[in-house]
């Protein structure tokens, strides 16, 4: 379920009506306005980027890596092919929004990836859609058919001479795909792996040419900074935390669903819009911010603002704004076991920490969550952890890291109440 | 230039340099696994993580660009940290089981767990097992020693051109692997057991014989092709164990054929010879040097008396050494014979150059062109690491084209590529030349007819890739060398090279070619046309190295006398009338030229077996019981100084003496394309089981054919075929083979099975079988 409260990438999207996400009602809502403001106005590429900044919009794949100063890297004068693609490969346990938004407002994507590409000088962008999607996938494709058909897509859009390609692709469900640069070796046909860095994908990037990528939202969030100039959007969020943002709430809460709010709303009020704890349970820890999120318990939790900072600060991340919601009765052991299973699972294998650390962090805290776990385990944890973090070719490694430091960190008396309970089990 | 600081040391590297590199050239080691200097770089293994000021975590060094201004730290707290982490990662799941591990004594796994492991673990859990993978005979595999550093995957990519292995699977499920129910079959395979940083792949053959610490490392040269590969050979109680290459960078940079590197195996083979032997009566008698060397003598001497000079011929391998042939031509010209033949493969011995034929250049010049064509080869099997070279060149810009019989994949991209006949090589050739004289709108070159020539498209593309190049060369491989009309390929290849400005070059067949023809052991022409009388055969078996192998078995049949010097016995047993066991080259001192005119002397690895006696020193007592003066030398050297007296190098000269007519000619019909295989090439590799045992060694038993052509002759792949030539014939298995042209019988020559059949090239029949 989608709930729409005060945001941009939703605006005025009524989910109830199946053709919601077509081109004519996306017209309605003024969709495409700001892509002809900029053929129509002559609108100018420095423009553009320089209203991206002002918007503060960042990153919202996880990263929060500032969009208008990641565009304007792209060398524009570059002779030759350049390509944007778009990071839908949406895999982070507890994320499901860029699914809502291909769903539901797929044209608002198309929109902002068609200015990205008159921003940026670019002619041919990809849209890269996680594998377990199917149907978005298929929608997707549905969706580039009607703005092609209008002139909104293709060769001398709207009668300039801007040309802009754009293409699906659906993986096959790899979560390491949606890391950039093996989602690049993905889209080339070859094995999903993270290429090291440098070379950075704005110099060396799909087919070794200049590439931007940015994650869905962001994407979509690109048409209503131009319409609306990004002041704007900017003040609907906070300083540094410009705009609104979706957040995929999930877990013991009495409405889970995708909300789009304004950064900086305090979680309390996020909580009541999600019609608060799901049988009066108590409110005991939170992962703000996807899976690879360190978990936050409840007291800290309710002290937080839902914006990069504030998380930060906290000593989390607001990630991709996956917000899962546990009650009094999970066990942080259990919860760990299933998080550490995950990157366990679906580590690439290329580089050595990561390859040999997540499967000893897994094993570790199965141990631990099966009555078998040794005193000296969590100081195991903690030094494997520091092993693999920092140490790898991609984020992979830190992000699973990242939630055993954080369950060690405030739910360590649990780890320890179970190692105690195994020894006492066997007699030491 | 950059100025870092590493170590505390400063230095200047240049711009694009990695920290790896920097620190490599001032000697400050940073461990690794995964980086190898000739290979992509995959920063995977992390071991090579250092500590770089201002940066908030540890760096790979492989993979990190040099700044100006940087600090490097490769020992300091937070690199050793990283370091030993990544060590006892990669231990967690590897076995441990160095005492049973062929690689122990030579791991680099286990030298750096010297300084970065640990001396217990905590890695409480279940290690992980790999299941061992089928990699063809040469390459053993023990699977769950692997760390995953991806070099023998991006070897097979990079350097042998074709990715025979991949990593399948993911997390600390991948696996190395080839692909499904196949198994590597590069002619350069090997080279991924040195490159294995563990136990994971290992020598097939070697493993289990020795350990690594109890081996001698002596140096040697390659004696299987022209190329000159530097090599460490391994020896433990006076045999040869195994052989690796030696860097070379010159020549065989840091690679080895497989050829090079298994053909050892012949080396201590039952089918040793290791006496003299006489045959009396119809019976072989072993007996005494003394014995058999005067019997020599007496013999020739006889032959000579009764039937001329010129009833006897001298046959050498090309793989003998300078010493050997010099010796030889020495011992003949005392008994007044002219011919000694170390080109016994060659049809046509009417090319007449005004110097010993070679490579033109040097194997580092030959990269640095920006045009080669090479006309009339099977590059990949007759030059291994010549194709890898050319491979290299072609990534760097070189437009690499052929003129072919076939359509092997050389692996590489081709800026042109003209197949033809076997008996029309010329003609493809010709085509390259008419495309050139069209297009610099010249007159054809004095002597060479291009009014019949039809210029395809493929040959205009060659054409076009020569256009203002200027480094170029044009090469005659070992199908053009061998070729009834070489004299023809070889002037419209020289006039090609002049119309270019491109440099003509000869890559030698074998070891010693260059040093054969310095030496002017390539006389004689083709010594079985006209049977003679007496034979001397030293290191050859003439139904298998010469160009018609029927008529030179036939022709040593019916000698009176037939000398067999070899390292083996072997058929000669029906033809030879004495056989003298003679040391292969790892037995005896010796010097062989390479194709690009290097001299490159060697010793003796392991004391010759049995009996058996350096060939030089055979020839020096031959020529002492003969009475004939000049023989009294005491060394190798001495023969060698004697053989290469003054400035080899100004001898070498590709330019024709002469001028040749050519002109193009029709052809129609079956007709044979007969290569050598690479793993028949001469007497050692022919008895190395191993490379007996490969794919390519199986290649050659069978008959190939275009899909036309098998449908024509009412054929089936997989089933069998009779094929006849002159009075002989073969039953081979039929493969289908698309590179081929309609009417091309593609059949090894040089090969058990094919010995009856005749010429090299040339018509023949074939009916189901």
């Amino acid at each position: 379920m989608t709930v729409y409260v005060k945001g941009v990438v939703f605006e005025n999207v009524n989910f109830e009506d199946p053709n919601c996400w077509r081109l004519e009602e996306y017209v309605k809502r003024g969709g495409y306005a700001a892509l002809k403001k900029i053929i129509n106005d002559k609108i100018t590429q420095d423009d553009i980027i320089a209203d991206m900044k002002t918007s503060g919009l960042r990153g919202r794949g996880g990263a929060g890596f500032p969009t208008g100063l990641k565009w304007s890297f792209m060398p524009r004068s570059f002779p030759g092919q350049k390509y944007l693609v778009c990071n839908t490969d949406e895999g982070e346990p507890g994320t499901f929004k860029d699914l809502d938004i291909m769903v539901y407002n797929p044209h608002a994507l198309i929109e902002g990836m068609i200015i990205g590409g008159y921003a940026m000088g670019i002619t041919v962008g990809y849209n890269y859609i996680h594998g377990e999607v199917f149907e978005a996938y298929q929608r997707f494709e549905e969706a580039l058919e009607e703005a092609r058909a209008a002139g909104f897509l293709g060769d001398n859009i709207l009668g300039s001479d801007f040309c802009f390609q754009l293409h699906g692709h659906h993986g096959y469900g790899a979560y390491i795909c949606g890391e950039e640069t093996a989602l690049l070796e993905s889209l080339e046909g070859k094995k999903g792996q993270p290429r090291f860095k440098p070379p950075f994908p704005a110099s060396y990037g799909l087919y070794g040419k200049p590439t931007t990528i940015n994650n869905t939202e962001t994407f979509a969030s690109v048409p209503y900074i131009i319409r609306e100039g990004g002041q704007k959007f900017l003040e609907l969020g906070k300083p540094n935390n410009g705009g609104t943002k979706l957040f995929s709430v999930s877990g013991h809460v009495n409405r889970p669903g995708n909300y789009e709010i304004p950064l900086g709303t305090p979680f309390s009020e996020l909580l009541e819009m999600c019609g608060g704890m799901r049988d009066g349970k108590k409110l005991k820890a939170v992962i703000p911010g996807g899976s690879s999120a360190p978990v936050l318990p409840a007291d800290v939790m309710m002290q937080c603002t839902m914006d990069y900072d504030s998380i930060a600060k906290a000593g989390s991340m607001l990630g991709s704004g996956a917000v899962i919601v546990m009650d009094e009765t999970v066990c942080m052991v259990s919860a760990l076991e299933r998080l550490s299973y995950f990157y366990h699972e679906e580590s690439c294998g290329q580089c050595t920490p990561c390859r040999e650390g997540t499967g000893w962090l897994y094993r570790v805290v199965h141990r631990i969550a099966n009555g078998e776990g040794r005193p000296e385990d969590l100081d195991l944890l903690s030094r494997v952890g520091d092993n693999i973090a920092g140490r790898t070719i991609c984020a992979l490694g830190d992000a699973a890291v990242f939630p055993v430091r954080g369950m060690l960190k405030h739910f360590r008396h649990e780890f320890e109440d179970l190692i105690n309970k195994a020894q006492k089990a066997k007699g030491l | 230039m950059l100025e870092i600081e590493i170590d505390g040391k400063k230095l200047t590297v240049p711009g694009g340099s990695t920290v790896m590199d920097a620190a490599n050239s001032i000697g400050v080691h940073i461990p690794h696994f995964c980086y190898h200097k000739k290979l992509s770089i995959a920063a995977n293994c992390r071991m090579c993580l250092v500590q770089v000021e201002k940066a908030p975590k540890p760096l790979p060094a492989c993979a990190t660009p040099v700044t100006d201004g940087m600090k490097v730290f490769t020992h300091s707290d937070q690199a050793v940290t990283a370091q030993k982490g990544v060590m006892e990662f990669l231990l967690i799941n590897h076995p441990l089981d160095c005492p049973i591990c062929d690689q122990g004594g030579e791991c680099q796994l286990q030298d750096l767990a010297v300084g970065y492991g640990q001396s217990g673990s905590d890695y409480a859990e279940e290690k992980r097992v790999v299941a061992n993978k089928d990699l063809g005979p040469l390459i053993s595999t023990d699977m769950t020693r692997c760390i995953h550093c991806s070099r023998c995957v991006r070897f097979t990519e990079e350097i042998a051109g074709f990715q025979e292995l991949g990593m399948a699977n993911r997390g600390e499920f991948t696996e190395v692997m080839p692909f499904i129910g196949k198994t590597v079959n590069s002619e350069i395979s090997g080279n991924v057991i040195d490159l294995c940083p563990v136990g994971a792949l290992t020598s097939k053959p070697f493993r289990y014989t020795a350990r690594t610490w109890e081996l001698s490392r002596r140096k040697s040269v390659g004696a299987h092709d022209g190329l000159g590969s530097n090599l460490i050979v391994q020896v433990k109680n006076n045999k040869v164990m195994r052989v690796l290459p030696l860097e070379n960078e010159a020549i065989n940079e840091c690679w080895l054929s497989d050829r090079d590197r298994y053909s050892y195996e012949a080396l201590n083979s039952q089918e040793r010879l290791t006496k003299p032997m006489i045959k009396q009566g119809g019976v072989w008698q072993e007996a005494d040097w003394q014995t058999a060397l005067e019997y020599v003598a007496n013999g020739l001497k006889q032959v000579v008396a009764e039937h001329g000079k010129d009833s006897v011929a001298a046959v050498a391998s090309a793989n003998s050494t300078v010493e050997e042939l010099f010796t030889l031509r020495k011992l003949m010209a005392g008994l007044g014979v002219e011919a000694v033949q170390a080109f016994a493969r060659n049809a046509d011995f009417s090319v007449k150059t005004q110097g010993a034929k070679w490579l033109g250049q040097s194997l580092e010049e030959l990269s640095q062109n920006e045009a080669v064509l090479i006309v009339g080869s099977t590059v990949r099997k007759e030059q291994p690491l010549l194709a890898q070279r050319l491979r290299q060149a072609v990534k760097k810009g070189m437009a690499l084209s052929l003129v072919n019989v076939h359509g092997d994949d050389l692996l590489t991209k081709l800026a042109g590529e003209v197949i033809v006949r076997p008996d029309q090589l010329l003609e493809g050739l010709l085509q390259v030349v008419k495309a050139v004289v069209e297009l610099k709108s010249v007159a054809a070159p004095a002597g060479i007819d291009l009014a019949n020539v039809v210029v395809s498209d493929a040959a205009r593309a060659i054409a076009n890739s020569f256009e203002g190049k200027a480094k170029a060369a044009v090469l005659l491989g070992n199908i053009a060398q061998t070729s009834a009309r070489y004299a023809e390929i070889y002037a419209a290849a020289a006039a090609l090279a002049a119309l270019t400005g491109a440099k003509l070059g000869v890559p030698a067949v074998a070891a010693n070619s260059v040093g054969a023809e310095l030496i002017g052991a390539d006389l004689g022409g083709n010594v079985f046309a006209a049977a003679k009388k007496a034979y001397v055969f030293v290191g050859v078996e003439p139904e298998f190295d010469a160009h018609n192998g029927s008529q030179a078995l036939a022709a040593a049949k019916q000698a009176e006398m037939v000398v067999v010097m070899s390292a083996f016995q072997s058929c000669a047993m029906d033809y030879a009338d004495v056989l003298l066991p003679i040391s292969p080259f790892t037995e005896t001192s010796g010097t062989f030229v390479n194709m690009e005119g290097k001299a490159q002397s060697f010793n003796g690895v392991v004391r010759p077996l049995g009996e058996t006696r350096p060939a030089w020193k055979v020839f020096r007592v031959l020529g002492n019981v003969l009475g004939f003066n000049g023989f009294d030398y005491n060394s190798s050297e001495e023969i060698r100084d004697e053989a290469l007296a003054g400035d080899t190098a100004a001898r070498l000269n590709n330019t024709l003496t002469s001028a040749v007519a050519v002109s193009a000619k029709s052809a129609q019909g079956l007709v044979r394309l007969g290569e050598v295989p690479v793993y028949q090439g001469d007497a050692i590799v022919r008895r190395a089981p191993s490379l007996q045992a490969t794919a390519d060694a199986a290649l050659a038993t069978t008959v190939r054919l275009n899909a036309a052509t098998i449908a024509k002759l009412g054929l089936v792949d997989g089933g069998k075929a009779i094929v006849k030539q002159g009075q002989g014939s073969a039953e081979l298995t039929v493969k289908l083979d698309a590179g081929l042209l309609d009417d091309v019988v593609r059949v090894a020559t040089s090969h058990p099975l094919t010995r009856d059949l005749g010429e090299m090239v040339g018509a023949v029949e074939v009916l189901k079988g």
